[in-house]
């Protein structure tokens, strides 16, 4: 690992002053991505800050009714606490398809969101990459592209966004609260994660003086009608090549609404409220769910070796809105897909 | 509304450039060393307090060789900074046999012979021994889903899973020379 100082935060006040007085600074909780982007060489700071003794790791109800989770909430912590069990399953589902036991123990709720791309070409640092190191140009368009984008993507980059848990906090409509100089502002989910475009080394749209303090879940009704459905290449601890995440609303056989988020081919947590709007009235089957992915894949484009997640994508959509309007949502731990 | 676990109190003053000193409680034990802002818990435990049965795999927290427990949990040492775990309480393997005696998640691997070549055992143990505190695991799938962030190059996953079995349902092992318990 390159060298670096090592500095506490007191407090977020602290944490926002230290990460403002030195550009080259960068905030550890977990350290899972972060750590080992550090002994890739593929991030160098020249100082880690350690915010793990703030006090963000409450997860508690606020009076508007949405749920708060502190930032530093554990990701084992946040899946297996009750509220999250009993009215956001589909967020506890998706946090037990990611990593492993160790290193959910490990990871937090912010850092979640900040995790970088795994894409092969952006941790090899010998090789172009247009995210690590912004103009020298993309390899993985033509190169060993199975895992990368097929939606959202530009011709300066394909990596797709890693989180599992991610994509529940997008069907959801999360919002991210964020603390910097300029105070104290909530993000929607939808906004906080960008697209490559020209500028695929920037993530995010927070703020370089910004910390993530907490994400609040709006009241949920979508704790019956769910399904996490993560296909990759072996069964446990594996980055998705597709995920969807699929929540509706039924009464009476007919949608009311659905949501749908996509892992592992974008960019971000893909999110496409026409289909989802077109899936509103109407009646929860087979083919109203083929016709919802048909929009959403009606733009998508692979690259070679990821060409199959295009068809993956269709049926994946398919088999999860059929889980969720069947109440059989499929179990992070008996992998048969039903 | 319920809470997670607390955040450890005593909030240090920020730390000079350059080495630090940490206090980490190793298997009972205090140990006050000073290491670079960069040292692992993995190489700190293994280099600096000679504690080598926690081994050095990936070193990327992708094989799970390194797991030891940090205040009782499990987790990938090698991710973690030392400095980072000022304070905390450590579990290694050479923490879980007591007075001479295997724990029994030990004693289970030997029992269904749970390992061949060794390497990822320590890492594999640390990794059952939490699973079982954990007490989420009820099946053989899920202690499949459960010990996923330990990989046996060998292939001795099946041996693995009827060791933690024998510890869960505390059924006397193939091998046990104790049957009457």
């Amino acid at each position: 690992m390159n060298n670096f100082e090592f500095s506490r935060a007191s407090d977020v006040a602290d944490a926002v002053r230290q990460i403002a007085e030195e550009p080259g600074a960068t905030f550890v909780a977990g350290g899972t991505n972060l750590i080992d982007l550090i002994k890739e060489g593929v991030t160098k700071p020249s100082r880690l800050i350690d915010i793990t003794r703030l006090e963000l790791n409450r997860i508690e109800q606020t009076s508007d009714g949405a749920l708060r989770i502190g930032a530093l909430v554990a990701n084992s912590d946040l899946a297996y606490h009750p509220e999250i069990e009993a009215r956001f399953p589909l967020l506890a589902g998706a946090i037990l398809a990611g990593a492993s036991p160790q290193l959910r123990n490990m990871a937090t709720t912010g850092g979640n969101l900040l995790q970088r791309t795994r894409c092969f070409y952006f941790y090899d640092t010998t090789t172009a990459c247009n995210k690590r190191d912004p103009g020298s140009g993309c390899s993985a368009i033509d190169g060993l592209n199975r895992m990368h984008a097929i939606l959202g993507t530009s011709k300066h980059c394909i990596a797709t966004h890693p989180s599992d848990m991610c994509v529940a906090l997008a069907a959801l409509d999360a919002r991210v609260l964020a603390t910097g100089r300029n105070g104290e502002r909530r993000i929607a989910f939808g906004e906080f994660h960008r697209l490559p475009g020209d500028t695929p080394h920037i993530d995010t749209n927070l703020n370089t003086d910004e910390i993530i303090t907490a994400i609040e879940l709006p009241p949920s009704r979508f704790a019956k009608n769910y399904s996490y459905l993560k296909i990759r290449d072996r069964l446990s601890y594996a980055f998705a090549l597709l995920s969807v995440a699929a929540a509706l609303e039924i009464e009476s056989g007919v949608i009311k609404e659905a949501r749908i988020a996509l892992g592992g081919v974008a960019h971000k947590p893909w999110r496409d409220r026409g289909a989802e709007e077109e899936l509103s009235g109407a009646a929860a089957t087979r083919d109203a769910f083929a016709r919802a992915a048909d929009m959403i894949l009606s733009d998508a484009r692979g690259s070679g070796q990821n060409d199959f997640k295009i068809e993956l994508a269709r049926r994946g959509i398919v088999r999860a809105l059929t889980q969720a309007a069947n109440g059989t949502p499929q179990s992070q731990s008996d992998k048969r897909i039903r | 509304m319920a809470k997670t676990s607390a955040v450890r109190k005593g909030s240090k003053k920020i730390a000079p450039p350059g080495k630090t000193t940490v206090t980490l409680h190793v298997n009972g034990a205090a140990h006050e060393l000073t290491v670079a802002p960069w040292t692992t818990l993995l190489d700190a435990l293994r280099i600096h307090l000679g504690l080598t049965g926690t081994k050095k795999g990936c070193d990327h927290g992708q094989c799970g060789a390194c797991t030891v427990l940090v205040d009782d949990r499990r987790i990938n040492s090698c991710l973690a900074l030392a400095v980072m775990k000022d304070g905390a309480q450590i579990t290694t393997i050479e923490g879980l046999a007591k007075d001479g005696a295997l724990h029994p998640i030990q004693q289970a691997f030997i029992d269904h012979d749970a390992f061949q070549c060794g390497y990822c055992t320590p890492g594999q143990i640390c990794s059952a021994f939490s699973l079982i505190a954990e007490g989420r695991a009820r099946s053989a799938d899920e202690i499949r889903e459960l010990m996923s962030g330990n990989i046996c190059r060998c292939g001795a996953y099946t041996n693995i899973v009827a060791a933690i079995e024998q510890v869960i349902s505390r059924k006397p092992g193939p091998h046990s020379r104790d049957k009457s318990s």
